[in-house]
């Protein structure tokens, strides 16, 4: 453990800035859109979709990290995560002003009647909600201070993903392509955490093991 | 509480009314003069088959609205048709591979006088008119379309239906190789819709050929597409080839495919809700990010004329 880690030292403060101005780009790109008037006729809906797919990527990106992790054996991956589930968050409060804004013009009575009606807003601002609790204690003073538990916590991240896909599927009208690719990674992605998901953990680490590599136990 | 809007769409883009008018009465007059040298049935086949070439003699008709109509360029970068793919730009990025001339329209069913007639004939033998219409979208949003066509009981009228004739459905051409959203089964192709005899009949109810006094883009539904501006607009089938009068209600297709949130009338309706979205108020295009949606009236503003088709129905259990 100690041996790899002076060799990626100067990895992780090189790539936070990259993944910074990456997360970024897909916002700025809208803004830009927005101003040189090429969003097209339906500008809200546009901002609508866009920052909820930029929100489902990066959630699904935060999901990646473990999976990718074991799989590569670069543990600096994980140093990454925390960046990639604040901006997933903050897409998903773009997505969600939007609609409170520019879409329901704060009309309260019908935003309410909205989540509690349509399943696809009811789920999608369950998973809002979920998120919140995880933005608010993703610092390293609330890691420590949570202890054993911040794991537990941050476990609803899983619970995140199913309801954001489930948003997804349940307000396309006809063709369920994308929403089910969407699907088909988290699936993927929850799989591999699962026990059975063991067997190409098992695989890889047989490959690092047979290209000679000592420190095997990083892997896990 | 004033809500300034931005001028998002630059005042240089909006091409005048008159300027286009003016153009029109140009190019007619430029066609005329071409008709005499060469001779009347020269001029009538005369028109090219491209979209936005214009429409000659086209009456205004008292059934428009005086709202301001939505852009041309809005309305053919903006559309719901799934065999040009499901994206709302896609229709118009794909619509150079459907090719609307030839095309015939089979016209069969219970009539006295069944046939076939083409696009140019159709062209020919039915006045057109331009008709500016609301057409409200079942995914509340709205546009104002200034329309050219003709009354659809016109061209019903010729084909002679008999008594049987309760319903008329109509079909959109199924051909994959030019209409690519058909190569994968989103919707059950071809797309078909149907109206009750007396909704096909009414006066508003027409075929159109053209809009903004040209004829229709592919992506809106070209060469001849149906228009019933008091209904949610899937119920306005484009690329129409076979007509069909019928005895019993035809299949639509959203109708078919998800009955819970598309019914058969889908008339415009802000009591009746989708399931997964309100319809008491809509979004016109074109308005820009910070206008307020609008109310959302009852069979889309044309009540005054169509509401005593339904009289006596429950319109929440019709939808």
């Amino acid at each position: 453990m100690a041996a790899t880690r002076p060799r990626v030292d100067w990895l992780v403060p090189t790539l936070k800035p990259v993944l910074f101005a990456a997360c970024l780009l897909p916002l700025l790109l809208l803004v830009w859109r927005l101003v040189d008037g090429t969003i097209g006729p339906n500008p809200v809906e546009v901002i609508t979709h866009d920052t909820g797919d930029w929100a489902l990527r990066l959630l699904l990106a935060t999901l990646a990290v473990t999976p990718l992790r074991r799989l590569t054996g670069w543990r600096w991956l994980v140093r990454l995560r925390r960046m990639l589930g604040l901006f997933a968050f903050c897409y998903a409060m773009l997505h969600f002003t939007t609609y409170l804004w520019l879409d329901q013009f704060f009309d309260w009575q019908a935003i309410l009647a909205d989540i509690a009606k349509r399943p696809y807003i009811t789920v999608g601002f369950a998973a809002l909600l979920l998120m919140l609790p995880l933005a608010v204690t993703s610092t390293k003073g609330w890691q420590r201070r949570l202890g054993a538990r911040w794991k537990q916590l941050h476990r609803l991240v899983y619970a995140i993903g199913v309801l954001a896909v489930l948003h997804y599927l349940w307000l396309v009208k006809a063709d369920l392509l994308e929403p089910a690719i969407y699907a088909g990674v988290l699936a993927a992605l929850l799989a591999a955490r699962m026990p059975c998901g063991d067997w190409w953990r098992r695989c890889c680490r047989r490959r690092l093991v047979g290209a000679g590599r000592q420190d095997v136990s990083a892997v896990r | 509480m004033l809500i300034k809007r931005p001028n998002d769409i630059p005042a240089s883009e909006i091409t005048p009314q008159s300027v286009y008018l003016r153009r029109r009465e140009l190019l007619r007059a430029a066609m005329a003069g071409v008709g005499a040298a060469v001779g009347g049935a020269a001029l009538l086949s005369a028109p090219a088959a491209r979209a936005g070439a214009p429409i000659a003699d086209v009456r205004p008709s008292r059934f428009s609205t005086d709202e301001t109509p939505t852009e041309r360029e809005l309305i053919t970068s903006y559309n719901n048709f799934y065999e040009l793919g499901t994206d709302k730009g896609d229709p118009k990025r794909n619509a150079a591979q459907l090719q609307t001339r030839p095309w015939q329209v089979v016209v069969e069913g219970a009539c006295e006088a069944p046939g076939v007639i083409g696009i140019e004939d159709i062209l020919r033998d039915f006045p057109q008119e331009e008709r500016i219409y609301r057409l409200r979208c079942v995914e509340a949003w709205a546009m104002v379309v200034p329309w050219v066509g003709f009354p659809l009981a016109a061209l019903l009228k010729r084909f002679k239906p008999t008594s049987q004739a309760k319903y008329v459905a109509f079909e959109t051409l199924y051909d994959p190789k030019m209409l690519p959203g058909q190569r994968r089964r989103v919707l059950d192709w071809p797309y078909r819709e149907g109206l009750r005899m007396d909704e096909a009949m009414h006066p508003l109810t027409m075929l159109a050929t053209g809009l903004y006094g040209e004829l229709l883009p592919s992506q809106n539904g070209a060469p001849l597409r149906l228009v019933v501006p008091w209904k949610y607009g899937f119920k306005s089938i484009k690329s129409i080839v076979r007509i069909t009068f019928t005895e019993d209600e035809p299949p639509a297709t959203w109708n078919r495919m998800q009955p819970n949130e598309y019914g058969f009338y889908a008339n415009v309706n802000p009591d009746v809700d989708h399931p997964r979205w309100s319809q008491k108020s809509h979004r016109m295009i074109g308005e820009g990010l910070f206008a307020r949606k609008r109310p959302t009236l009852k069979f889309n503003g044309y009540g005054e004329q169509v509401a005593a088709l339904y009289a006596g129905m429950d319109l929440a259990k019709f939808y």
